[in-house]
């Protein structure tokens, strides 16, 4: 199967957020399109009435009681946050 | 010699005894890593003056209060998540990053009594099968340090197999414990998906990750098992099965024991020495009173294919979190927040992590979800009932770990045969969620080799005994890497 | 040419459980940001969700309140994308298979200009369980996320697109509110955020088939707004088709000061959200037992109270559907009908005198000293005449405020009424003895010189003479001069 076009792959690598060069671009291209290969192997096999298996043990209603515990207190919380202001967690602008 | 060549029930006696404190056993495993680590490479983070001071307190403790693992040491893989400790996975996008709370496994440990000393290496989120693959360190085969300790836990295995502590904690998604165990010599079991939590493990991928115990002998692993099995509220997968007492079912009695060998476990990809270790091993195993019958699995091919396109998708999403915002890493300079979410994620991943958030993204996208995703789920299945169908007749299926022993730092493993079995070798058994483990069984030159022995769901007791049943019909868990010694 | 108007709602309802949905921690936060949170619902590496019984018992009750079938094998799934007040950048919801489809509610159009009051069936496509994200806050050139309100347990409710006028809009979210209210698995305030509301428009020729293209409104802080987006939106579209241009699709905002709904972007395509099941979630299992607990547990829904409140007690259909709006005081009203008060009056006091001092006060019926056996023990007064209704203000003030018991205080106050006839004759006596000036003036013609006469009655008799009683008698006394 064809590998994908760069314009596919930047649309994929848009999707996850993650920045990539041209060089890298050509490169998922080609290992992207591999999956499509693992794609067509698996259209090998007859599935039809085969569950999808999204559970390996078929365990059901696994609940907890609607019980509310104390949340941590802020600072614990914030440990890690590099930028805050009052409190809350900063981010840079948000261009909608 | 190190004290770490004894097992744990000997290092209990020792401390019983008086011979040491938990206060030396601890000293031990900093000079150890002090005195080897330089070559070997494994650990990151080092909890030094807390074990210390931890291991101080814990003297006092009266004997009869003290479990079997109480006071011994121990190392985490770095993806799993210790309160005060640096957790990174490998990644520098979690450099720095300190945890404000302990995974269920670590309070399991501190429950028992175990102290941690450090943190270890691994492959970037455990993505790979070498150890290559870490944004800090290469960490090295003990045996030859020019060659891998395998991936993603390789060093966990790396850890024991030196003599730096006696037990480690690894995780296993597509063989991630199993095969550095085999390529360190060492003793390395996935449990059944669902008998440990998974609370405080970072995800990879969420349906097919578990953690388990490395060790150097069969015994010892079972009694890490037990410490650190069981259903956590925390984790709604995790499977309210009762916890054996596995260490007591270890009577080396495997007479009528039916093993099942799958054609293609020994297939073309699979070198002599790996190949020959095994039927040898099987030898032992009839001679010990056990069956042996070829089988086959037939959906085994399509377990690769099933395997990354569901990996990478769960993983596509699990690291997705990852952004800088709350924790970790954090691109400068940026100007608003789409460039914060690329630039943070494009530095701080490594090129292995990128191509399997690209891959799994993809296959999640619009339009390819019921040509990959779901079809992957299908193949699952069908992988699964080829084992279900298996355990109906046999106790447990055996084979290589591993097609090779362990390969050179660096080297590309060009031949598509032996990537392949790589692969087929440990992936289904995540698929189907079956436990599974890696004895030592042999060497190829100086580089060892390892037994798989894959066996029901929850049934890791079976697999023990027959594991403790051929150590000790053997010798090769009692070798030891030229490491040992030092230069 | 003349368009159709099609909407469709999707509601918001925040669950008021005591937990999150998939976090333990309380699901109705502080002021302070960022203090009710636990590792779960900052995203931290290594989480896991766990479910939150209370939230599919809630989910099933709203459910077959809204007429809808059970999925009973149903799951979680995963929404991914990436945005600050979203931790896990994927939330936890819904997709394939919804908790609750297939339902309706009814709604009643009052008649205007002209045109015949109506009911109506409006359909619910589905209605699923999701976790809320955080609160986002803007300010130049950088945004705070406050993660208390991240997994808040919500259930998004959305409507067939069967709507087709901003009324019916509008009626549509006050009995959907009303319902969901009577179940108790929110309070559905817009103005606290416990309800919220999109709204998506499209406008076709009649006869047409095929809908337009619709836009989606959002920023629709009340029920008004949400009618008066709409109809400014219907109009819009209109314009823009008869002048011979084409609907985009997009998404407004609706601003309150203008009344009109301005571009916030257009939506490309579809977004992309890589749905697949939740992982570390198993799935449920929904069993017949399950629902009929949960069915057993709904009250008497509006629509069933309002056809009982007419049919078995004579209230008209006005007084019953005031009545049900608010299940308090529908419950209220029960009750002191159950104490025996008659149910028009109870009905009358209940929309009077009560929701007027509710208004005035600001309070809830459960503020105050008011309870249904007291309120019933005054209607009753005034049913065997003890007292009059005039006179019964007196006690309700008392009640409301101290409460107590109604006999008493008339007692306790001398407020019985007088209807011993010698004894209102003795007032009327005394008064047109003093007054002839007034007693001629009615005699001339001048009906209302007898308001000035009774008006001094009452007085003389504080107001406790029986009213009917006083103007037989003081019409007799006055024929005798």
């Amino acid at each position: 199967m064809a590998k994908l076009t760069k314009e596919e792959v930047k649309h994929v690598a848009h999707l996850a957020r993650l920045a990539i060069t041209e060089e890298e671009a050509e490169k998922f291209a080609e290992q992207l399109g591999k999956i499509t290969e693992f794609a067509e192997q698996l259209n090998e096999l007859d599935t039809t009435n085969v569950e999808p298996t999204s559970h390996v043990f078929p365990i059901v209603n696994v609940m907890r009681e609607d019980v509310a515990q104390q949340g941590l207190p802020r600072e614990r919380m914030m440990l890690n946050v590099k930028e805050q202001e009052s409190g809350q967690v900063k981010v840079p602008s948000i261009l909608d | 010699m190190t004290l770490f060549e004894r097992s744990a029930k000997e290092l209990q006696e020792s401390l019983h005894n008086g011979e040491l404190t938990i206060a030396d056993l601890t000293k031990e495993a900093y000079a150890r890593i002090e005195k080897l680590d330089g070559d070997v490479q494994a650990f990151l983070a080092l909890n030094t003056e807390q074990a210390l001071a931890q291991a101080e307190e814990m003297d006092q403790v009266p004997f009869e209060e003290r479990g079997p693992l109480f006071g011994l040491p121990i190392g985490v893989k770095d993806n799993i998540v210790t309160e005060g400790l640096e957790t990174t996975c490998a990644s520098k996008i979690l450099e720095g990053f300190m945890p404000i709370y302990d995974a269920t496994v670590v309070q399991k440990l501190r429950a028992a009594g175990m102290v941690t000393i450090g943190k270890l290496n691994m492959d970037e989120f455990a993505m790979g099968s070498s150890n290559e693959n870490s944004a800090f360190k290469t960490t090295k085969n003990p045996w030859n340090l020019a060659n891998v300790p395998g991936g993603s836990s390789g060093a966990s295995a790396a850890a024991v197999a030196a003599g730096e502590v006696p037990f480690s904690l690894g995780s296993d998604t597509g063989g991630s414990i199993r095969q550095p165990a085999a390529y360190c010599g060492v003793v390395g079991m996935k449990p059944t998906y669902g008998r440990v939590s998974r609370f405080g493990l970072v995800a990879f991928a969420s349906s097919l990750d578990q953690i388990g115990p490395i060790t150097r002998n069969v015994r010892d692993n079972a009694l890490l098992l037990e410490a650190i099995a069981g259903v956590d509220e925390k984790d709604s997968t995790s499977a309210d099965v009762p916890v054996p007492n596995y260490v007591s079912k270890l009577d080396g009695d495997i007479k009528g024991l039916k093993i099942a060998v799958p054609k293609e476990f020994l297939g073309e990809g699979v070198q002599d020495a790996a190949r020959q270790s095994v039927l040898a091993a099987l030898e032992v195993l009839k001679g010990l009173g056990a069956t042996v019958e070829e089988v086959s699995l037939p959906h085994s091919k399509y377990a690769l294919a099933a395997y990354y396109i569901l990996s990478s998708s769960e993983a596509s999403s699990n690291l997705s979190r990852f952004d800088g915002i709350r924790y970790g890493f954090r691109a400068e300079g940026v100007k608003n927040l789409m460039e914060l979410y690329k630039e943070t994620r494009a530095q701080g991943f490594g090129d292995e992590v990128k191509r399997r958030i690209m891959l799994g993204t993809y296959s999640l996208s619009a339009g390819t979800y019921d040509a990959y995703y779901k079809k992957a789920q299908q193949a699952r299945t069908l992988i699964k009932q080829d084992y279900d169908k298996i355990f109906e007749q046999y106790d447990v299926i055996v084979g290589p770990t591993a097609p090779t022993a362990a390969f050179k730092i660096g080297e590309n493993v060009d031949d598509p045969m032996t990537m392949y079995a790589n692969d087929i070798l440990t992936i289904p058994i995540n698929l189907a969620g079956v436990p599974a483990i890696s004895i030592p069984c042999g060497f190829d030159g100086d580089l060892p080799l390892g037994l798989q022995i894959i066996g029901k769901h929850f049934d890791e007791e079976t697999i023990y005994r027959t594991a403790f049943a051929y150590e000790q019909a053997t010798d090769f868990h009692k070798k030891t890497p030229q490491l040992w010694e030092g230069k | 040419m003349n368009f159709e108007t099609v909407i469709g709602l999707e509601v918001h309802v925040e669950l008021k459980t005591n937990s999150k949905i998939f976090s333990p921690a309380p699901a109705h936060f502080g002021a302070e940001p960022n203090t009710n949170t636990t590792v779960i619902d900052l995203g931290y590496p290594g989480v896991l969700p766990v479910l939150n019984k209370s939230v599919v018992d809630f989910a099933l009750k709203a459910s077959l309140a809204l007429n809808m079938e059970i999925e009973q094998e149903t799951k979680f799934d995963r929404k991914n994308y990436f945005y600050p007040d979203n931790p896990k950048a994927y939330q936890i919801s819904q997709f394939d298979k919804p908790i609750g489809k297939n339902g309706w509610i009814e709604i009643e159009i009052e008649g205007k200009d002209g045109q015949p009051g109506y009911k109506k069936k409006i359909g619910i496509t589905r209605l699923h369980m999701e976790e809320d994200a955080g609160k986002l806050t803007h300010g130049n050139g950088y945004s705070l996320v406050d993660f208390n309100r991240q997994g808040t347990p919500l259930v998004e409710i959305v409507s067939e697109p069967d709507i087709r006028t901003p009324d019916e809009a509008y009626a549509y979210l006050e009995k959907l509110k009303s319902i969901i209210q009577y179940t108790d698995v929110s309070d559905c305030k817009m103005e606290e955020g416990s309800l919220r509301c999109d709204a998506n428009i499209s406008i076709r020729p009649y006869g047409q088939e095929e809908f337009g293209t619709k836009t989606e409104l959002k920023n629709l802080n009340s029920f008004n707004f949400v009618r008066k987006g709409l109809e400014h939106e219907e109009v819009r579209q209109a314009e823009v088709l008869r002048s011979g241009g084409v609907i985009e699709q997009e998404t407004r905002r609706f601003d309150e000061k203008t009344g009109k709904t301005i571009l916030m972007r257009i939506k490309e395509g579809t977004d992309d959200y890589r749905y697949f099941p939740e992982p570390d979630l198993v799935n449920l299992s929904i069993s017949d037992e399950w629902i009929e607990r949960v069915r057993q547990s709904i009250p008497e829904l509006p629509d069933a109270r309002k056809a009982r409140y007419e049919a078995e007690l004579g209230l008209t259909a006005y007084d019953a559907s005031v009545l049900v709006v608010s299940k308090e005081i529908s419950d209220f009203f029960d009750a002191m009908v159950a104490a025996g008060a008659d149910a028009k009056l109870s009905a009358n006091w209940l929309m009077g005198d009560v929701s007027a001092y509710l208004n005035a006060e600001g309070k809830e019926l459960g503020d105050t000293a008011l309870t249904p056996e007291n309120l019933a023990g005054m209607v009753k007064l005034i049913s065997d005449g003890t007292i009059s209704s005039k006179i019964a203000k007196k006690v309700f003030t008392e009640l409301v405020t101290n409460g107590g018991d109604a006999a008493k205080i008339v007692k306790e106050k001398g407020l019985v009424q007088i209807s011993d006839p010698e004894v209102i004759r003795g007032f009327v006596t005394t008064v047109l003895d003093n007054d002839t000036k007034s007693v001629e003036d009615f005699k001339a013609g001048k009906d209302r010189a007898i308001k000035a006469l009774l008006g001094q009655i009452m007085k003389a008799s504080k107001g406790q003479a029986n009213p009917q009683l006083t103007n037989e008698i003081l019409l007799e006394e006055i024929a005798k001069r």
